[in-house]
């Protein structure tokens, strides 16, 4: 690697997190809003706790005790709860704000869960599914619910 | 012939099982009413088919068979989904204020109005707020990127003022990408002249 090309990557690292600093947050894609009783938060294989202000990133799995519920607010401003007993995956989700195009994928493993969708499966009606283990969701908007049994 | 009877009720007993089985319900989806009133539906496909709910309590059971159309009514959803309808966070809420002409002074009728709206961010237990700065079509690119930067700052400022902490807000400048009011390039128009203010 010569020390051009070096220089060439650093300036590119450098505008990147630039444009990073600038955008609503990188990897943050939504917060917890709401959380009573056992919250739990799955994350690269650690469970940290799930506290209200906490940002959330691709591929969390939220998970709740048999006293607990959890409100999450996303970057398009779809918001997700989940009742007692649940675990919701937050498997892919990449929003671009100024275009509201992009992809959002959550699945309910179990439990119960409440969904207001947001910008994206405003613009594109294929933007946004929500699985469970035996359905796929597409949606077209706006408020639903939906439980998944063990 | 012992042998093949037992063998007969033990397939029977099996289809049985299977048919239970089978029709074992996974699950329950129900469209609600929205906010809105517009655009509602779901598209709920199982391995077996698939069923479009597109009427407020428009609902299905999930069954290993297949989705079960019924309709559903809001007690059965509060004694299903209580608990997960308690926990739904607040509505993102959408303000906007607009600023003098070429300048990033708020109008007198934005700074009266700024106040109610610091007032509503600061009820909310944990903000967090976007802000957006405009311009009307009125000079270059890089000008109004500029003026609406600095628009989307007086505002961040004054939010931080107001207890709101710093990492709780993003403030961006959209300069005249995203006319309110659409106008040909170079028209002065008072209300693209804003900042949009979203709270979540």
């Amino acid at each position: 690697m010569t020390g051009r090309s070096q220089t060439v990557r650093r300036l590119g690292a450098l505008m990147l997190s630039a444009l990073f600093a600038t955008s609503a947050g990188a990897a943050e894609i939504g917060r917890i809003k709401v959380a009573k009783g056992q919250v739990t938060v799955e994350r690269k294989g650690e469970a940290l706790p799930g506290a209200v202000g906490m940002r959330l990133e691709p591929a969390d799995v939220l998970k709740t005790g048999a006293d607990g519920s959890v409100g999450i607010t996303m970057a398009d401003n779809s918001l997700l709860s989940a009742g007692p007993n649940s675990i919701l995956s937050l498997d892919r989700f990449e929003f671009d704000p100024t275009s509201n195009q992009g992809r959002f994928d959550a699945q309910l493993q179990k439990g119960s869960l409440a969904v207001i969708s947001g910008r994206m499966a405003k613009q594109s009606p294929e933007a946004m599914t929500v699985r469970t283990p035996s359905a796929i969701l597409g949606v077209r908007g706006t408020e639903f619910v939906l439980s998944a049994d063990d | 012939m012992t042998r093949h009877l037992s063998r007969t009720l033990a397939i029977g007993a099996l289809a049985a099982l299977a048919a239970i089985v089978s029709s074992c319900q996974t699950g329950t989806v129900v469209l609600l009413p929205s906010a809105d009133g517009k655009d509602a539906a779901l598209i709920v496909k199982q391995r077996d088919g698939q069923t479009l709910l597109a009427e407020p309590y428009a609902a299905t059971k999930l069954t290993t068979a297949g989705p079960r159309a019924y309709s559903a009514n809001a007690q059965e959803v509060q004694a299903l989904f209580g608990p997960a309808l308690a926990a739904q966070p607040g509505r993102p809420v959408r303000f906007t204020v607009q600023f003098i002409e070429d300048k990033d002074e708020l109008t007198e009728d934005s700074k009266v109005a700024l106040e109610a709206i610091f007032a509503e961010i600061a009820r909310r237990p944990v903000p967090d707020v976007l802000v957006v700065g405009h311009t009307d079509a009125v000079g270059s690119d890089q000008y109004n990127d500029a003026l609406s930067r600095q628009r989307a700052d007086v505002i961040r400022v004054g939010l931080i003022q107001n207890g709101i902490a710093p990492e709780n807000i993003v403030a961006v400048g959209r300069g005249k990408r995203e006319l309110l009011v659409p106008t040909a390039d170079g028209i002065a128009e008072p209300r693209n002249r804003r900042v949009e203010i979203v709270v979540r």
